[in-house]
């Protein structure tokens, strides 16, 4: 090409433009991880940011007058009777204890008695009632209770509500809070650990204090429970008969084809199923956790089936070809040798399609989990049958949350979301020792 | 190993088999606008009664009574919840699968506000402003022309020189409904538009009714079909933002949002329930007669929602943001003599 001679060292034209691609398309890769990373960041801290003090509440640690005047006029203690002092009748109660706590502290506010009242959460007269209903011997004397505070106090405690937005709110006040900096440094309100969000069940949109995720954890695993229990044993048995007894031939071709494709089906369209199958036409109970579980086993068949197929492939022919060789029969090979060697990745895909499944709402809101419940949804009732009871499951407390007027639930839900990336991030470390521990290599 | 998996998958199927159908709790359905204050009434009743907490879902006003009108028995739900009262052709429906006792129970008022951004201009509405700002056409010299009003300024020069940018409910809620009938169609009647109009098409009155309800699509006006949490943050990510609520929503939202204005009254719940403030509509439950003494609890906590206690002007619900109904002590002589609808 040409005449002079070239230096080794001198870089030629081309092979510039070689490297300049190279070093570009590194950059496009690392900028393509910033993003991703700064994404993911960004999701967690705003998480963070704003649901960690769903896991702290507010408190008001009182004591309680329980006059029998008020609580039996009867004297008898007979419950039924009991019974007819609703909570409404306890609100005085605490009002007046709050009262005397406030007076025994010695501070002054200018805050009319009402108001003072509502510093106590309405959740709390049902605390004090069912303590009572409990306790019927406890009436008559008075008794230390630690009572939640009103959402506005416990926000203002946690710098959701300042002095500023109390003044523009009609739900509280800035004395309203004065009293609260004050009654706080008297060590009567404390903010400590809030074991209610984690067990206690929905509250109202007036008390979101109170709302916590008991009812959708207990929905959640009951759903979790129906989906392992189902679509565990159905999706091993059928891979393991399309993958080591079916013939090859067109229809195991279609039904393979079919079974991809019902992996990417959206996951919605399994709720349309769910809704005409198992509620319209078997009857099963509306927003009961059997329905769920039944849409989400079907919703996580496929993922469970690829994956299973997927560890039978990877487990060498020469182990079968051993095993039939010293005369075991196709069945043998396959359950005593093949299995347990694929166990380990059938094991991977399952609790990753259950993460999926946990995860999942689209479906849920179909089948009526999208709902109020407070009753702790019990595992078999002669009643409702088997998980037939109404509950809700974690992804639709989140997005029933978001739905709400009150400002304390945006905390709530965030704090939610944490719980469900707790719960699924234990779940994927799981399948990871799992299959770090006992898959083989060949 | 293959025993096992077979009785497992025996076990499973022959469990689920066995879950039965009968209820103890009560079940509502209905409108996302009711459900705050039947989720309010249920924590109560829970609390306060021997019967289980009801289960109230959302869903919306129709679809709640679409479900209602599924039949009779314990399979369907109990109450329906609506934010409008249910039509002939629902009742009609609800005949054809044997839901022929209903009782119709009017909770109270709902009032829609509009509301801007706490830092930005405060407004005092006319139906006609809104009419003129967001209407899709307006007439002008005896023809239709699309919409001109860029600044609220422009619709009524005592407001301040601020683009129009509205978010108001997607058509799939019920308020947007109420919002075209007593918004934007008595601006476009007290604006003379509607005179115009009918000079226009020549007397035909039902089509000048559904043009002056026609919306302006050049993104002026930003339909949301999510819920006022969604209207709430797009009014705060754009300050020039002004949003279509709930009255119980902007009062638990009073730090955030100022109010406005409609035809020189402020929204409360003593203007609505006066009748001053014009923009209201009434909120219903729906209960199958044929249900109560079936499933427990049912007619108890209709009694239980309309008392005095929770819906009366002193209630939570009322503190919640619902408009205590005047006649209330009518509406529980109807709950309790289970005044059945059309009889």
């Amino acid at each position: 090409m040409s005449d002079a001679p070239k230096s080794l060292l001198a870089v030629d034209v081309r092979t510039k433009k070689r490297n300049a691609a190279e070093a570009r398309f590194k950059a496009y890769g690392l900028g393509a991880i910033i993003v991703a990373v700064l994404a993911l960041a960004i999701l967690i801290t705003s998480v963070f940011g704003t649901g960690l003090s769903a896991f702290r509440q507010t408190f008001i640690t009182i004591e309680v007058p329980l006059p029998e005047a008020k609580l039996d006029k009867s004297g008898v203690r007979d419950l039924s009777v009991m019974k007819k002092v609703t909570t409404i009748g306890y609100k005085p109660l605490l009002r007046n204890g709050l009262l005397a706590a406030i007076d025994e502290a010695g501070i002054t506010t200018d805050l009319s008695k009402k108001d003072i009242a509502k510093l106590i959460s309405k959740e709390a007269p049902a605390t004090v009632r069912n303590f009572v209903l409990a306790n019927p011997d406890a009436i008559g004397g008075s008794m230390v209770f630690d009572l939640l505070a009103n959402g506005r106090i416990d926000g203002f405690f946690k710098d959701r509500v300042t002095m500023e937005s109390a003044a523009l709110d009609d739900n509280t006040s800035p004395e309203a809070l004065k009293l609260a900096r004050d009654l706080k440094e008297a060590g009567i309100i404390q903010t400590k650990l809030n074991w209610g969000f984690l067990f206690a069940p929905d509250a109202s949109d007036q008390r979101p204090e109170a709302a916590g995720l008991g009812v959708a954890i207990l929905g959640s695993l009951y759903m979790m429970i129906v989906v392992l229990v189902l679509a565990l044993p159905i999706g091993v048995a059928a891979s393991v008969y399309l993958e080591e007894f079916a013939p090859r031939n067109r229809l195991t071709d279609i039904i393979e084809v079919n079974i991809s494709n019902l992996a990417a089906v959206p996951s919605i369209v399994y709720g349309i199923l769910g809704l005409a199958i198992f509620i319209n036409f078997m009857e099963f109970n509306q927003s009961s956790p059997l329905v769920g579980g039944l849409v989400l086993a079907l919703m996580t068949l496929p993922t469970i089936i690829i994956s299973t197929r997927a560890s039978l492939k990877s487990v060498p022919p020469s182990i079968r070809d051993a095993a039939l060789g010293i005369g075991a029969s196709k069945m043998q090979s396959v359950f005593h040798h093949v299995l347990p060697l694929a166990a380990p990745g059938i094991l991977t895909g399952t609790i990753i399609g259950l993460a999926q499944a946990l995860g999942e709402t689209a479906p849920l809101l179909l089948i009526g989990m999208v709902a109020f419940v407070r009753e702790y949804p019990a595992a078999y009732t002669p009643d409702a049958g088997l998980f037939g009871e109404a509950s809700t499951a974690l992804p639709v407390q989140i997005f029933n949350w978001t739905q709400r007027a009150d400002p304390g639930f945006v905390e709530r839900a965030s704090g939610a979301i944490i719980v469900l990336l707790v719960f699924l991030l234990v779940m994927n470390t799981i399948a990871i020792i799992l299959r770090r521990k006992f898959e083989r290599r060949w | 190993m293959s025993f096992q998996k077979t009785t497992v998958s025996a076990l499973a199927i022959s469990l689920i088999s066995t879950a039965a159908i009968a209820r103890d709790n009560v079940q509502v359905a209905g409108s996302s606008t009711v459900l705050p204050y039947a989720a309010i009434v249920a924590e109560a009743f829970g609390e306060n009664f021997d019967f289980p907490t009801p289960v109230i879902e959302s869903g919306g006003s129709s679809a709640g009574l679409k479900r209602f009108c599924e039949g009779v028995g314990e399979k369907t739900i109990d109450i329906a919840n609506a934010s409008r009262a249910i039509k002939e052709k629902e009742i009609k429906k609800c005949a054809e699968a044997g839901v022929t006792n209903i009782i119709e129970v009017r909770i109270g008022y709902d009032g829609i506000v509009f509301a801007s951004d706490i830092n930005g201009n405060g407004f005092t509405f006319t139906p006609q402003d809104w009419y003129l700002a967001l209407a899709a056409e307006l007439p002008k010299d005896g023809a239709m022309v699309v919409n001109q009003n860029t600044s609220w300024a422009s619709v009524n020069t005592a407001f301040a020189d601020q683009p129009i940018s509205a978010f108001i409910p997607g058509t799939k809620h019920g308020t947007r409904e109420v919002f075209e009938e007593k918004v934007i169609l008595e601006g476009c009647e007290a604006s003379g538009a509607m005179a115009q109009i009918l000079e226009i098409n020549g007397g035909d009155h039902d089509a000048a009714e559904s043009t002056c309800m026609a919306i302006r699509t050049d993104g002026r006006s930003v339909d949301i079909d999510g819920d006022y949490t969604e209207t709430l943050a797009r009014i705060q990510a754009d300050a020039n933002g002004i949003g279509v609520f709930g009255l119980a929503f902007y009062e638990n939202n009073t730090d955030k949002l100022q109010v406005a204005t409609m035809s020189g009254v402020v929204p409360t719940t003593e203007s609505i329930a006066a009748g001053d403030y014009p923009v209201s509509r009434p909120l219903y439950f729906y209960i199958k007669a044929d249900h109560i003494g079936v499933v427990p609890g049912v007619k108890e906590f209709a009694e239980f929602f309309v008392s005095d206690d929770m819906a009366g002007p002193d209630g939570p619900l009322a503190e919640y943001g619902l408009v205590s109904d005047p006649a209330l002590a009518e509406v529980q002589g109807a709950v309790m003599n289970e005044v059945l609808m059309g009889k």
